[in-house]
């Protein structure tokens, strides 16, 4: 099982994901990485988590005899340090601990990957973002305040553009002072349109880019929110009603997506988080950002387990090209490979 | 705040009480619940691991196992190690200097720009002439941000426009200061990753530049276990000064707060409460590991009613209260200051009410909130006249308001009646309080010096207690 799950589909070249759904068969992948630029990119950004979470438990493997109980405690707080969260540590450790079989560091290394790559295969979404030529394709980008939205947005459309598609940015974000001035900046530099209807709500900016976007039959909308904590009810009603704008004036057969913006370095509020916003707009996926420093990225992991939430696109820098599409199994290649 | 936190260790330690005594074996296990409620909350593993061995030395040392009430006494050392590790007391900035310079940072999007515009306000509202200057060249707009908050607060903010360089800025806006007698100088800069060698080399040049008397890192409260390696670097780098949490109107349980503190040895000097521009406050650790153990943060409550709420106001409503000529007018007065006291949500989140936990809170709070849109949707579809004297709406009056606000006629009549329910026993409770104050029992009241409301109750949502008056 395990050599069934890594042994194909190496680098670049992937074959079809065992999680994707059918939905997921039609619509390419938006972008296709190039095997080493991309690749390497995304490497350098999880090889300090690959060092800090199982480098560290895998030094700790017997070649005979068990794991002392300081070193499964090692190995607790190793999982804990690395935001996977408290239960997701406890149930690894207590399975090590249970398992003398596999105390070796081979065996250790064996079974962190058959649960990590296990956790990020068993989502029902697409695990990669979804999108379709000749189609709408329509992305709504919420999250807390500071998550990095507006920047993901602007490296997004950079990239529909690059492939030639006609993209429109709305500028949803209008309580934050010169949030529209930011994305003004990042749609100019992404050489793309911006919707933008100053001091008027949210959902008005929305219809009008949606009408824009079927009258100039767009392929690609990008719709920016303001970030909002979600434990504030009015603005999370605020966001349920922009989502019912969307539903509401949005052609039938667009490719849909809600994204969850979620900066890497955000602790267990990432799964309160996940809830609240998929309760009000029913999330598709993640996007995590700030990915490239320290050792983060344990959390992608919880969400997985928790909401059954693939991470889409990873954000690595502050370039407009800093954007890669997550790919689970580069992601654990990357992981394990030290 | 803290809430999640609070609810953990209550429980916790509430497993003590009754009849099971503390042993030093049990106590392993209770600081066990303790060290992971406290990791769940995000507290970084070397800062727990070094509160759970302060805590357990102190509650050995102090002999609790014979103790009457071992499980308050545990509760104690705990409540008392967390103010300790929050710093001990309030820690004001130092702006003695003239003119003080501010240096604030941080990561990418942990609400630098916001809380300089903040800062400046409350600055000002302290008598002070602030300045901002916008050095942050990096994030597009990000000087057109601070610019307009400026603009909101009315605080001059100095920018240089195309420049790239943010010593030459720094450099024109100190001196800007001087020429106009500006102090405190607040500087606002781009947000870095701490692993970002470059960007931290122009920090320190900038610190060079300007000498600031305080450097305060500014951060997330919902940050990770990565909090402790984020404080460690920049106060390695630069030797902060204090540190400035954000977003705690959130619902975080925060135990980044106690890892910032413990690696930096630097206190919080402020924290960051809500969008609006006033949501700045200072930081008490007592407060705040109180409110952790969820005991309530009534002084908080307090403090911000003495600034939401007009004093003359407030008597010429008891006024009317007493008269029974309380009009809706007035009760939409009531509601807005309300709003200036924060959400249900967080108002309740400060009272220390038994038996409250967040669920029931949270359920009170958006029930209350939903009612409270209805009654305001009901009052803004009346005439001014109306409000006044809600006697005069009539049938057809009945009518037209319920179609302004989409609701039906026998709803409007109801909540005409609750009103009018309510104004009578406003009537009768001023009455009562007068008699207080005269040394009398108040007719009808039997209740003994000092008795409080039995364990387990809950506070009635309205005077009177039982149905609340609107049934909405």
């Amino acid at each position: 099982m395990f050599k069934q799950l890594f042994g194909l589909g190496k680098k670049g070249e992937e074959s079809p994901n065992p999680a994707q759904t059918p939905q997921a068969d039609a619509p390419q992948s938006a972008v296709q990485e190039d095997a080493t630029g991309g690749l390497q990119k995304l490497k350098s950004a999880v090889s300090l988590t690959g060092k800090a979470l199982v480098g560290k438990i895998v030094s700790l493997g017997h070649a005979d005899g068990r794991l002392t109980e300081d070193e499964l405690d090692e190995i607790e707080e190793t999982l804990i340090r690395a935001d996977v969260g408290m239960d997701m540590a406890i149930e690894m450790t207590e399975h090590i601990r249970k398992n003398p079989t596999i105390h070796s560091q081979d065996k250790l290394r064996d079974f962190l990957r058959s649960e990590f790559s296990g956790i990020l295969a068993n989502v029902p979404e697409a695990t990669r973002l979804k999108h379709q030529k000749g189609k709408l394709n329509l992305y709504l980008v919420v999250g807390v305040n500071g998550a990095g939205k507006t920047t993901l947005i602007g490296k997004l459309a950079n990239r529909f553009r690059q492939q030639g598609e006609k993209v429109i940015i709305a500028a949803g974000d209008t309580f934050r002072a010169a949030a529209e001035d930011q994305l003004e900046v990042w749609a100019q530099r992404a050489q793309v349109d911006l919707v933008r209807l100053d001091k008027a709500d949210s959902a008005a900016v929305v219809f009008e880019a949606i009408a824009k976007a079927k009258a100039e039959q767009a392929d690609v909308l990008i719709i920016d929110t303001a970030g909002r904590l979600q434990n504030k009810f009015n603005l999370m009603e605020e966001l349920r009603k922009v989502k019912k704008i969307i539903d509401r004036e949005a052609p039938a057969d667009i490719v849909y997506e809600s994204l969850l913006v979620i900066d890497a370095t955000t602790g267990q509020n990432a799964l309160r988080q996940a809830e609240v916003f998929h309760e009000a707009v029913q999330l598709t996926g993640v996007a995590l950002t700030k990915l490239d420093s320290s050792a983060k990225g344990g959390i992608i992991f919880n969400i997985a387990k928790q909401y059954h939430l693939p991470v889409k696109l990873v954000g690595v820098g502050e370039k407009i090209d800093d954007l890669r599409d997550f790919d689970p199994h580069a992601f654990i290649d990357a992981l394990f490979e030290l | 705040m803290f809430d999640e936190l609070s609810q953990r260790l209550q429980t916790t330690l509430m497993g003590f009480g009754g009849d099971k005594q503390l042993t030093l074996e049990n106590i392993d296990e209770a600081l066990k619940d303790v060290r992971r409620a406290l990791l769940e909350a995000d507290v970084s593993l070397r800062v727990v691991k070094a509160f759970i061995t302060r805590v357990k030395e102190r509650a050995e040392g102090e002999d609790i196992i014979k103790s009457v009430s071992p499980s308050q006494q545990l509760v104690k050392i705990v409540h008392d190690e967390l103010v300790q590790l929050l710093g001990g007391e309030n820690k004001p900035l130092h702006l003695d200097t003239d003119p003080a310079v501010l240096l604030m940072f941080g990561l990418q999007g942990s609400g630098k720009t916001t809380t300089c515009g903040k800062l400046a306000l409350q600055l000002r509202k302290k008598g002070k002439k602030p300045l901002l200057i916008a050095a942050d060249v990096y994030r597009p707009a990000a000087i057109q941000q601070l610019i307009s908050l400026g603009k909101q607060v009315s605080i001059p903010v100095f920018s240089i426009e195309g420049s790239t360089n943010v010593l030459e800025i720094a450099q024109g806006g100190l001196q800007f200061a001087k020429e106009n007698g500006h102090s405190p100088i607040i500087i606002d800069t781009a947000g870095r990753l701490q692993v970002d060698t470059d960007m931290m080399a122009e920090l320190l040049l900038l610190e060079r530049i300007t000498k600031p008397q305080e450097k305060l890192l500014v951060i997330d409260s919902m940050t990770g276990q990565e909090a402790i390696h984020v404080a460690e670097t920049f106060n390695s780098q630069l030797g902060i000064t204090g540190i400035v949490l954000t977003k705690l109107d959130g619902d975080t349980r925060g135990g980044a707060a106690l890892s910032v503190v413990e690696v930096t040895g630097q206190p919080i000097k402020l924290v960051g409460t809500g969008e609006k521009m006033d949501a700045l406050e200072p930081f008490y650790p007592e407060r705040m590991a109180t409110r952790i153990l969820g005991m309530g943060d009534v002084v908080s409550l307090v403090e911000r009613a003495q600034e939401a709420i007009d004093l003359d106001e407030a008597k010429a409503l008891e006024k009317k209260m007493r008269r029974s000529e309380f009009s809706l007018e007035d009760f939409m007065k009531i509601q807005r200051t309300m709003k200036k006291l924060g959400s249900l949500d967080q108002i309740l989140g400060m009272l220390p009410i038994p038996g409250m936990n967040k669920e029931t809170r949270e359920m009170l709070a958006h029930g209350g909130e939903a009612q409270l849109r209805r009654i305001e949707s009901i009052i803004n579809s009346m005439t001014i006249a109306e409000r006044q004297k809600p006697d005069m709406i009539n049938r057809s009056r009945k009518a037209r308001i319920a179609k302004g606000c989409g609701m039906k006629e026998e709803d409007i009549t109801e909540f005409l009646k609750n009103f009018d329910m309510m104004r009578k026993m406003m009537k009768q409770l001023t009455g009562m309080t007068d008699d207080m104050k005269k040394g009398k029992m108040p007719a009808g009241m039997k209740m003994p010096k000092g008795a409080k409301m039995p364990k387990g109750a809950k506070m009635p949502p309205f005077p009177g207690g039982g149905k609340p008056p609107f049934p909405f």
